[in-house]
């Protein structure tokens, strides 16, 4: 990167895009994606934190065989409420919301993403349903599981299914324009020199994440409404009762819900290129692969949705075409993993906590996936559909890939975002313990599911209850485990030391302006010259910058 | 950076150029159209299944639909696409009155379409045949003397699932029409303001992109809805 003659401004106290303004309207009213993402950070941590006591109250029910700390009833309603939260106000606006909002324009080297009204009209959409769900909840939540099978969702359910309805209806809105704002925004506003193939793969995984945002998230949006009305005026489309197909709704669901896993998991295998690439001082081995098998992971994607519904009435040969299809998407997932693991090798690798996360991240997401081989098995599937196996490998890869993922990136990127460095102990100590109490969890629930427990049951066989009181012991280390970043990352905006503009030597346009960066992102406009990760170049780069700044 | 995004009028602050702003425009409306294609798209599916399923039910129930209404529609809404695209036309060789005539007659098309479309709806919850189980009931409809397309008892429950898809389809594209109507209102406006010129027009280019998708997604609900009975002879 080199720079057109403009003034730099001097690096210390500068003016950024957190001290130029300190009003509360000035945040409300912000046009300004660092500041939105900061929004959704906020937002998305506090639906984290409601959907983890839920996931608490679970465990803590099955710590014994008999159901005797919440009714059946209640226990229906905590796990679906769970999944709700946890997937459509956690996982999906996780990464793309808080660190795609932040970092994909200043990776660009752009002022800001295409449509900034846009971009602050999603997190309004994004409050108004989450206060929509928050209503469901405080006024009896509802018990059909995060999937609302009809006929039990459209007839027999009796709670706020439609409230719940309308209010992912409102959020998947929120989705779309964020999906839309990146998309337009990489195809029109890369820096001079920054073409497809130099682009972080950050931004890669960015893109395909969009691509499923705008293409899956309508299909969603039709369906839960028509949900809706089946309910309010018994339309007759999935009711069987009145002619409807209830198996149309499985596959207009998991027409959405199969791609969105993708959408839970593409971005956070952007933020372990950039991590991996960046602690270990290497390009990525086979940057081109990495990026186009997030294409393929994106496009794939949407041709396996059948692979939940071997065991609903679908047709042998129609789930066979899904089986084969489910084992293709295994191919890109396996070459990222495979070109992380020879990015290493051989690489100055250092420990840091972002480091530790991606460690944790290749591990577990592997585990998650191959066990996914198992279900996209037809025969063993009839086995494995419905019980804690399937709970335990889609945890390992949402906890496991995404949230890991998701953890990782905020360290890396949080001296970014905030100008302060965390205690490099404490986060070390947080990811150890992360990772100890994720497998103490939810190991035991892939032995759990193979010997038949079923998921969503609230009592069991007493044969089962070693295996679950393990389970529910790393259920807390790992609650521990979450709490702490909250505690050391929130204690270094007052005590951390300050942080310099590119604190891991990194290369990337964003670590190429002062952090917190300042309020139209670069003071000079940014001009790209090598490929990416190219990190014998990032202190001439450096040198450069700070030379043009000198001479003006 | 800032400095030059001053002195172009339309340009905002985060873009380079004019060029990059109108292309980003451009892209964000096609994407846009590609969600919202997606969104019918489910629709359309729904339709196809149950046409499958109920092919008797869906020309007896299309049957019950007014042709001549929808036909007119039609005309109306491909005049509206019409004169939509000599707005943009007007817009780029900057004629600033035939624009703000060809937006206001644009607008009036449509403002005739909802009215038309209003009329066929009042006229079913008349027959009571919306569909809602408190309303729903051709029985009714067929005791009236003159009546030439009587459902028969064992299709009622079919024709009914005709109806719904037919009310949530043109339900959905109707609301297209009236946030177009919304866009239009503020096109015009801004035409009347003199903001649109040979330079800066990408707002009517893109409400142009808008307005015809709406008018394509009609042209596909017409023949579907209105015409895959009408060969039927029943009560004839």
């Amino acid at each position: 990167m080199e720079i057109a003659a403009q003034p730099a401004e001097t690096q210390e106290e500068s003016v950024n895009y957190l001290n130029v303004n300190h009003t509360v309207k000035s945040w409300l009213l912000t046009l300004d994606h660092k500041r939105i993402g900061i929004l959704y950070l906020l937002s998305i941590s506090l639906f984290f934190l409601i959907g983890g006591i839920y996931a608490s109250l679970i465990r803590l029910e099955l710590v014994t065989p008999r159901g005797d700390l919440l009714t059946p009833e209640m226990y229906n309603r905590v796990f679906t409420m769970h999944g709700v939260i946890m997937i459509f106000f956690f996982l999906i606006p996780s990464i793309p919301a808080t660190l795609g909002n932040f970092l994909l324009p200043l990776m660009l080297g752009a002022k800001d993403v295409a449509f900034p009204r846009l971009n602050l009209l999603s997190w309004y959409i994004f409050i108004i349903g989450g206060a929509m769900m928050m209503y469901t909840l405080v006024s009896g939540g509802i018990d059909t599981g995060w999937t609302f099978y009809p006929p039990y969702s459209s007839i027999y359910s009796n709670s706020q299914v439609t409230l719940a309805g309308v209010s992912i209806f409102i959020t998947g809105f929120s989705s779309i324009l964020t999906g839309l704002n990146f998309m337009v925004t990489i195809h029109t506003m890369r820096a001079p020199g920054l073409t497809w193939f130099r682009m972080p793969l950050f931004l890669w995984g960015m893109y395909s994440t969009s691509l499923i945002q705008i293409l899956g998230t309508p299909v969603i949006a039709i369906t839960v409404l028509a949900l809706a009305f089946e309910r309010t005026l018994q339309i007759g489309i999935f009711d069987p009762k009145l002619g409807g197909d209830p198996v149309l709704f499985q596959h207009m669901f998991w027409f959405y819900s199969h791609p969105a896993v993708y959408i839970m998991v593409i971005p956070g295998m952007g933020v372990i290129s950039e991590i991996i690439a960046s602690m270990t001082r290497k390009a990525i081995f086979g940057y081109h692969f990495v990026a186009f098998s997030s294409l393929a992971i994106a496009v794939f994607g949407f041709l396996v949705w059948g692979h939940h519904m071997f065991t609903s009435s679908q047709s042998m040969y129609q789930g066979l075409v899904f089986s084969l299809i489910t084992y293709a998407v295994a191919i890109p997932s396996a070459i990222k993993t495979f070109n992380w693991v020879a990015t290493i090798y051989k690489g100055s690798v250092s420990y840091d906590t972002p480091m530790i996360y991606a460690l944790a991240f290749l591990g577990l997401f592997t585990i998650g996936g191959m066990t996914g081989l198992f279900l996209a098995a037809m025969g063993l599937d009839i086995h494995l559909h419905d019980t804690y196996f399937v709970v335990a490998h889609f945890h390992y890869v949402m906890v496991g890939g995404q949230i890991i993922a998701y953890l990782g990136g905020l360290h890396f990127w949080w001296p970014k975002m905030t100008g302060r460095m965390y205690s490099e102990i404490w986060g070390r100590i947080s990811a150890v313990i992360i990772f100890l109490g994720f497998n103490l969890t939810f190991f035991p629930q892939f032995v759990l599911g193979y010997l038949g427990m079923p998921r969503r049951y609230h009592a069991y066989v007493p044969e089962f209850q070693t295996l679950h009181v393990l389970s529910s012991a790393g259920a807390s280390i790992l609650a521990l485990g979450f709490l702490m970043p909250g505690i050391y990352l929130t204690a270094s905006l007052f005590f951390g030391k300050k942080a310099e503009a590119n604190p891991w030597q990194a290369y990337g346009l964003e670590w190429q302006t002062a952090s917190p960066p300042p309020l139209e992102n670069f003071t000079y406009d940014p001009v790209v010259t090598h490929e990416a990760y190219d990190f014998d170049s990032v202190k001439e780069i450096q040198e450069a910058r700070e030379k043009v700044a000198v001479t003006a | 950076m800032s400095e030059h995004a001053e002195h172009v009028p339309g340009l905002a602050h985060h873009f380079v150029s004019m060029e990059q702003q109108k292309e980003a425009g451009t892209v964000g409306m096609w994407v846009f159209l590609v969600t919202e294609l997606m969104f019918f798209g489910g629709l359309f599916l729904v339709y196809t299944i149950f046409r499958s399923t109920y092919p008797l039910g869906f020309e007896y129930g299309s049957f019950l639909l007014n042709m001549p209404l929808g036909l007119t529609n039609t005309i109306v809404l491909i005049l509206s696409s019409l004169t939509m695209a000599m707005g943009v036309h007007s817009a780029q060789t900057n004629k600033q009155g035939a624009l703000q005539m060809y937006l206001i007659v644009t607008l009036l098309l449509c403002l005739v379409f909802l009215g038309i479309k209003t009329v066929e709806y009042r006229s079913k919850l008349h027959d009571h045949l919306f569909p809602a189980y408190t309303t729903y009931n051709p029985a009714i409809k067929e005791a009236e003397p003159n009546n030439h397309h009587a459902v028969p008892q064992a299709l009622k429950s079919e024709v009914r699932t005709f109806l719904w898809i037919y009310f949530l389809m043109t339900g959905l594209h109707a609301f297209h029409m009236i946030v177009g109507a919304g866009m239009l209102v503020g096109l015009i406006w801004m035409a009347r303001k003199g903001k649109f010129n040979d330079v800066y027009n990408s707002p009517i280019e893109i409400g142009g992109l808008y307005w015809h998708f709406v008018d394509i997604v009609w042209i596909f609900l017409f023949p579907l809805l209105y015409l895959s009975g009408y060969h039927l002879n029943v009560g004839h």
